[in-house]
């Protein structure tokens, strides 16, 4: 049986007497055409100098001017190189294994270069320790060309910042450091979980004496790091495998976002695709609505303080022991509920936290090890954050004391992202030399003394241990673009040696390698190793990032000792809640704003609020009721909101409010990694900084929120692009139908009457067109499985890169001018009681009260499901576009996909009119070479990114997703080279080959025995709005949720 | 730079003026020549070897790293039978490692001096051979000749013709001067004469003028304006559909490099320099370090090469400037790490929304280069041959096979494609070489 859940994508829908919606499912402009306001004043136009026919007269003058101008073609000049390097051939692309680490993402990737520049991130397939691309990662690309780089070594004097040279850098900050006297060097990294920079800082260290190493993650995992290392005696990360639990647990570890480094997707994915009648079931405890929580089975609302009483609860229902609990009865069934699951599973189940308190990481260890979860891997725990929070405390305090002479900044930028910024600039003054390793002249940079300049990671060396014994090699793609020189060969030359970082790479994996050569190893980019002999490494190596501080709270004792995990227990049963509670949060597509000057990841829309160019406070219905805070769309579509003024201690911001449904009642969110002001361009200056609230670097807050004036213009694609008013597009059901009823009662085909017969819509029988023969060839499908798609994103990046997709900007976006040819959608349902809503709809009679009762019918949005569903072209067979086009400029293909002939266009848009699932985007503006658009495309280092394999469009031209044509065509060319064959899984698009959790499966189905053709076959399969009778070569597998209880 | 079109250009003309009278004077000048290396060859009989014999054995032995008047990879080899001893440089030229083994002192120093790079071993020749070699290498440098082919020699006989034809015109133009002089003279006195005795001319009857019946005539007026507005019509589309058609471009490049001589007299395959046109979608032009693949041996061209237009001193001029972009320094036979890329410019030019490949037409497809860029191995100086428009891409789509022989990959298509059109062999539209998102996306 079909779901009749009613799907809304806005709270404004629910809203019945809200006329807003149905305007904009009537419209298809959504902007009013101010035609009224050119030709409405007579008066005006009378007395205009200008006439009609003296404007046709500058047309036509300016028209023959352009084309007698346009006569003579320019000189092209073509210059190859003096002595052509070996691997590059003009025109056919190399790929290159690297890492990128830059702190918050780590993951094993391929390069792609053409011509010797990078222009895309890939996954590396041999990689396994941690996942794939992230949106973020897919994007650092771009990063590598930005403008606002740093060219060279500065030392910012009295008089401003000015150039120096390296020699003289390095002599002036040597003799510096020498010095010092009895006070301290400080090196303040990043994460960089390398080997060779850890041997390399012992070196340091040993060389000036009084150095303490001190690792800063900008987002905090200190108690999680602290906890593990009570138990395990060794400072790492919990590494999970999900694709091995059948029950997952979360307490708000949003481990498909970026909770302690994320990378789980792919697991998670492999365990959500039913198989043989079976999927995982995820139980979800959260405040704010994130990702993670988006795509679990069940979500349950849950504050901060609610979320450390049902972790305490939820340790002794499954261990059995302690004492009643603290909670409330409904949060406590659902407690039990999900102890209930957890003891079924056994060693299948896993549990998760995000809770940002030792206790609560000491009890998931428990938990895990209790139960001998199988998903919990003791051996290889994750080494990618090493931060110390407290350690970043002591040094603030430090540097205010006057104890620290010289501080070394790399990676980092603590004057943006510590809460107590005003502290650490003051303490900054008290530094005799400080010099910051930075890409860019950012907050922290500009404060100190000297800017050591450092390379992109894509023209860096490196190397990373992701996970123990995971290794990962990074190396640079391109010569590097400015005079710059990395942290470590820094380092390397105040130490006064003379090996290069790469050399000093090569020196430390000799003890690494074991069997494998250095060139295989630097080719596949990993290195997985079970066990390392301790005694072939250097102690340096397997010794922890950072010095340990001791400070008064810790105790010295840093062997595993088995902790009261009762104690912990009831400590966290005890937590109060004191008004409302502030969930700090990273948003998908900014992190933690290293990256803010990235255009496509700022133009990249949230997946859950669909809100680009903003990071906002999410609020509950109920409580911006209460507050008065209020979301509203505006004649056009767009989303506007009211500011609220948070406060937290003493520290305070002004954010605008999206009332979020799926927000727990007395909780409030915000994103940390907006708002950043130095070093990034005017259009990249957007959003809050919500660092200023991260006390403690801890993301739970307690605050007070107060509205404040005005109105903020988000840029929000929510309501844009409306269905008009066709629904159902998301099918979806439980296991539970799924296993045990026939496909069509819950994954019906349409169908429509012929002379009193039924025929399905996909009948020859019915059908308006001739049907081509398409059994000849290529013939190629994209599977998309809304149980695997995590909506992380990674698509929309890969496509821009791919596809040279321009960004337009914050108030374009505003307009609904969006140009991303692959969304997200995101749909909210109601809470599902499919016999009560069948009655109800039943009973429904007449057009007024269907208005009123399907109102009712929805139950409030309080915690809605979520599901989210990719749309690009659907390349139909039956396509409307195609015959709508006056000029021919859109046709078919006999590999099934839908053509866009960029120069046959005249831009009428009649395709986007008549395209029923609006993926086709126009060209409003020229974006590339238009200083208009200040992004990456009207400058010469950002155009570097430009895929050469694909047009450039210009104004006034439609376009829309070619399903990667140029990629298919490549492939069918490189078999006909090599006279072969295509083979199963070489056909690939941008968004299938970023996919890393498998969700989307593109391919031919003409070839029998591939994997996309199996997936046609599939009892999940459906098309978008089949109804409609289009036919399209891009199909879903609907959306499966788990609710069976134990 | 402006484009350059010639078909109607004054130089044009001239140009095949002057190439009309060079054909004109090639028998005597090829006269002179076969004239020299005959006197040459019996000068040299008297060394005592057979100059002919000797020439062929070096050219295919010792040509890769010796010249006879200039260094190479090994030294200059005129006069060497005056520095060496005969019996030394049989076994030299037989052996010379042994003899640098043995220390040999000349053996050991000549060594030394070219960065101790041994040459090759010759055991198969005898010493007649060497003999003959020798007796080709002593053969000294032929004088220059007096160059009569060059450009600047051309001048005379050209401007020597030129005149007398001026001054037939000048001489006939004086003629129908003074004839219309005359006319005039003879009718103002006849007039001057039926004056004096008055004698009535007749008056000329008023006829209408052929205009004003021609506007008078409305159907007449009719089919013109039809016929010029079509004519017109004709003009300008075709004007309009040349706009962006840059067939026959032929700008001057920096370099001027003779695909007549690389590809078509010394028959170099195009795709040895143009490797990439294999694997890639660009031909891609070669990097200098190909260029010196050859050129490191090859410093000047042969006195054959030069032609009328142009000399020998023309090219070897061509070819320093390849040494000086590359950094090659000819006295060290070394790179001097010097370079400065050369900036060609771009003949074949198309439009950023058209995708082309060149290894699916050149590896897949097998067709000829010249089928697109015309008779290159023909062309001094490179240009456009097709006019590169969609039609002409369309045309040949529709006309060419598509070659599936021996490729797997087009095995299982071709079958079921050539059973569904009916037809043996598919063209390349027929596999679906027309459709819009192949060249465009």
């Amino acid at each position: 049986m079909s779901s009749n859940k009613k799907y809304w994508k806005s709270v404004e829908e629910l809203n019945e007497n809200s006329s807003i919606v149905e305007t904009l499912q009537q419209n298809e402009f959504v902007q009013e055409i101010p035609t009224d306001e050119f030709l409405g004043d007579k008066a005006s136009l009378e007395n205009s100098s200008t006439s009609r026919r003296d404007f046709l007269k500058y047309v036509g003058f300016s028209t023959a001017a352009a084309s007698l101008a346009a006569c003579e073609g320019p000189v092209v000049k073509s210059i190859p190189y003096v002595v052509q390097p070996e691997r590059i051939v003009p025109g056919v692309a190399n790929y290159y294994a690297t890492t990128i680490a830059d702190g918050f993402d780590f993951a094993s990737i391929l390069i792609k270069t053409r011509e010797g520049r990078p222009i895309k991130v890939e996954n590396n397939n041999l990689a396994t320790s941690n996942g794939g691309a992230n949106a973020r990662v897919q994007a650092s690309v771009l990063s590598l060309y930005d403008t606002t780089r740093l060219t060279g070594p500065k030392k910012n004097g009295e008089n401003g910042s000015e150039d120096i040279s390296w020699k003289a850098l390095d002599k002036e900050v040597k003799a510096k450091l020498g010095n010092l006297g009895n006070k301290n060097i400080v090196v303040l990294t990043q994460t960089y979980a390398s080997p060779s920079t850890s041997r390399l800082i012992s070196e340091f260290k040993a060389k000036y004496r009084n150095v303490k190493h001190i690792v800063y993650d900008t987002i905090s995992s200190s108690e999680a790091l602290d906890a593990y290392q009570m138990i395990y005696g060794e400072r790492a990360l919990a590494d999970y495998d999900f694709s091995k639990a059948s029950t997952i647990v979360s307490v708000d570890a949003d481990f498909l976002g970026d909770w302690q480094g994320g990378g789980y997707d792919s697991g998670y994915a492999k365990g959500r695709v039913p198989k043989n009648g079976k999927m995982s079931k995820h139980i979800h405890f959260e405040a704010n609505m994130s990702l993670t929580g988006a795509n679990a089975d069940k979500r349950v609302k849950a504050t901060p303080s609610q979320q450390k009483q049902i972790l305490a609860s939820l340790y002794n229902y499954v261990t059995g022991s302690g004492s009643k609990s603290s909670l409330d009865s409904t949060l406590d069934a659902e407690v039990v509920k999900a102890a209930k699951q957890i003891r079924k599973a056994g060693n299948n189940a896993v549990v998760v936290s995000g809770i940002q308190h030792i206790d609560a990481q000491l009890l998931v260890l428990a938990i895990n090890k209790a139960i001998r979860s199988k998903a919990f891997n003791e051996k290889t725990p994750r080494k990618i954050r090493q931060g110390n929070a407290k350690a970043v405390a002591q040094l603030v305090s430090d540097m205010n004391a006057g104890r620290v002479g010289g501080l070394l900044i790399a990676g980092v930028n603590p004057v943006y992202s510590l809460a107590n910024a005003s502290a650490f600039k003051e303490g900054l003054n008290k530094v005799a030399v400080s010099i910051a390793c930075s890409l860019h002249k950012d907050e922290t940079a500009s404060l100190c003394n000297y800017i050591a300049t450092t390379p992109h990671y894509l023209e860096s060396w490196g190397d990373v241990e992701l996970k123990k014994g995971s290794f990962s090699l990074m190396q640079p793609t391109i010569r590097p673009l400015f005079d710059t020189r990395q942290f470590q060969d820094t380092l390397l030359k105040w130490i006064g040696s003379t090996v290069s970082y790469s050399d000093y790479i090569r020196s430390t994996w000799t003890g690494i390698l074991g069997g494998t050569s250095w060139n295989q190893a630097l080719h596949d980019g990993v290195l997985v190793k079970p066990s390392i002999p301790k005694k072939v490494l250097e102690t340096a190596i397997d010794a922890p990032e950072g010095d340990i501080v001791i400070t008064e709270e810790v105790e010295e004792n840093t062997t595993p000792v088995a902790p009261n995990y009762s104690a912990a227990a009831r400590r966290l049963s005890n937590a109060k809640s004191t008004g409302l509670e502030l969930t700090l949060y990273t948003k998908t597509a900014m992190g933690d704003g290293k990256q803010a000057n990235n255009p496509w990841l700022q133009e990249m829309p949230d997946p859950i609020t669909r809100a680009s160019w903003d990071n906002y406070l999410t609020v509950s219905r109920t409580d911006a009721e209460k507050l008065g805070l209020i979301n509203e769309n505006v004649a056009n579509g767009a989303l506007n909101g009211s500011y609220a003024k948070v406060n937290v201690d003493g520290a305070h911001v002004i954010a605008p409010v999206i009332i979020q449904p799926g927000q727990a009642i007395g909780s409030v969110g915000l994103a940390l990694g907006y708002g950043k002001k130095e070093g990034l361009k005017a259009e990249m200056q957007v959003g809050v900084n919500a660092y200023a609230l991260y006390k403690n670097q801890n993301t739970i807050q307690s605050v007070t929120i107060a509205k404040a004036e005005g109105t903020h213009e988000f840029a929000c694609v929510q309501l844009h692009n409306t269905l008009m008013g066709r629904g159902d597009i998301i099918k979806e059901t439980t296991l539970e139908i799924f296993n045990t009823r026939d496909k069509h009662e819950w994954n019906a085909i349409p169908e429509v009457s012929k002379n009193h017969i039924e025929y399905e819509v996909t009948s020859p029988e019915v059908d308006l067109w001739d049907e081509f023969d398409r059994s000849v060839g290529h013939h190629f499908n994209l599977s998309i499985d809304l149980n695997a798609c995590t909506g992380c994103g990674a698509c929309v990046i890969a496509c821009h890169a791919e596809n040279n997709v321009p960004v337009v900007g914050k108030s374009e976006i505003r307009r609904s001018r969006d140009m991303h040819w692959l969304r997200i959608d995101r749909y909210y349902s109601s809470e599902d009681n499919f016999v009560g809503d069948n009655n109800k709809k039943d009973a429904i009679s007449g057009l007024g009260s269907s208005l009123s009762e399907f109102g009712e019918m929805e139950s409030p949005s309080d915690n809605p499901e979520v599901a989210f569903q990719p749309v690009m072209c659907q390349h139909c067979n039956h396509a409307p576009c195609e015959t709508v086009c006056p000029v021919a400029a859109t046709s078919h293909g006999r590999q099934g996909q839908n053509h866009m002939a960029y120069n046959r266009c005249v831009g009428t848009r009649y395709c986007a009119n008549n395209c029923p699932y609006k993926v086709r985007r126009f060209n409003w503006f020229l974006y590339n070479n238009n200083d208009e658009f200040d992004y990456y495309m009207n400058n010469d280092l950002g155009r570097m990114v430009i895929n050469p394999d694909v047009t450039v469009r210009s104004r006034g031209v439609m376009e829309k997703c070619s399903m990667c044509m140029q990629m298919t065509q490549k492939t069918i060319l490189d078999a006909k080279r090599d006279g072969r064959t295509v083979k199963d899984g070489e056909f690939q698009t941008a968004c299938s080959a970023a996919c890393s959790s498998g969700a989307m499966i593109f391919g031919d189905i003409n070839d029998k025995k591939s994997k996309v053709a199996e997936l046609t076959e599939d009892k999940r399969m459906y098309h978008l709005l089949e109804h409609v009778g289009t036919k399209p070569n891009v199909m879903y597998q609907a959306k499966i949720r788990n609710t069976t209880e134990a | 730079m402006k484009q350059v079109k010639y078909r109607n250009s004054a130089s044009k003309i001239l140009l095949l003026g002057t190439v009309f009278l060079f054909s004109l004077l090639n028998p005597v000048l090829a006269q002179e020549e076969t004239a020299t290396p005959e006197a040459v060859a019996t000068e040299a009989a008297a060394a005592g070897g057979d100059v002919t014999k000797g020439e062929a054995l070096f050219k295919s032995l010792c040509a890769a790293c010796h010249k006879r008047y200039k260094k190479m990879t090994g030294p200059a080899l005129f006069g060497v039978t005056e520095r060496r001893d005969t019996e030394w440089l049989y076994s030299w030229i037989k052996n010379s490692s042994a003899m640098i083994a043995s220390g040999d002192a000349d053996a050991i120093a000549i060594y030394e001096e070219y960065n101790k790079t041994a040459m090759n071993s010759f055991p198969q020749l005898t010493n007649t051979d060497i003999d003959n070699i020798l007796a080709y290498v002593m053969v000294p440098k032929a004088a220059p000749k007096t160059p009569v082919g060059t450009a600047s020699t051309a001048v005379s006989p050209d401007s020597g013709s030129g005149v007398s034809t001026n001054l037939i015109l000048l001489a006939l133009g004086l003629i129908f001067l003074m004839l219309v002089g005359v006319l005039f003279l003879v009718n103002r006195t006849l007039r001057n004469f039926a004056a004096a005795n008055n004698i009535e001319l007749p008056e000329e009857e008023h006829r209408k003028p052929i205009w004003q019946s021609f506007v008078e005539n409305q159907f007449l007026i009719l089919v013109t304006a039809i016929f010029v507005l079509l004519a017109s019509g004709y003009f300008v589309y075709g004007y309009f559909m040349q706009v962006g058609v840059d067939q026959g471009y032929q700008p001057i490049q920096p370099i001027h490099y003779s695909h007549k001589i690389h590809a078509g007299d010394n028959k170099i395959e195009c795709k040895y320099c143009h490797s990439s046109a294999r694997v890639s979608k660009h031909s891609g032009i070669p990097s200098l370090n190909v260029c010196m693949n050859c050129h490191k041996s090859i410093s000047e061209v042969a006195e054959e090469t030069a032609t009328e237009d142009y000399s020998k001193a023309f090219y070897d001029k061509e070819i320093q400037k390849l040494y000086k972009a590359v950094g090659w320094d000819e006295g060290s036979q070394s790179y001097t790490g010097d370079t400065e890329p050369v900036k060609w410019v771009r003949i074949h030019n198309l439009p950023d929304f058209a995708y082309f490949n060149h290894s699916q037409h050149v590896s897949v497809a097998g067709v000829e280069c010249q089928k697109c860029h015309g008779p290159v191995e023909e062309m001094e100086v490179m240009y456009q041959h097709a006019p590169l428009t969609m039609g002409w891409c369309i045309n040949c789509h529709r006309e060419t096979n598509v070659k599936v022989e021996g490729n797997e990959y087009y095995a299982k298509i071709h079958e079921e494609l050539s059973k569904k059109y009916g037809v043996d062999k598919l063209t390349a539209a027929q596999m679906g070489g027309l459709e819009c998102g192949k060249c465009h996306y």
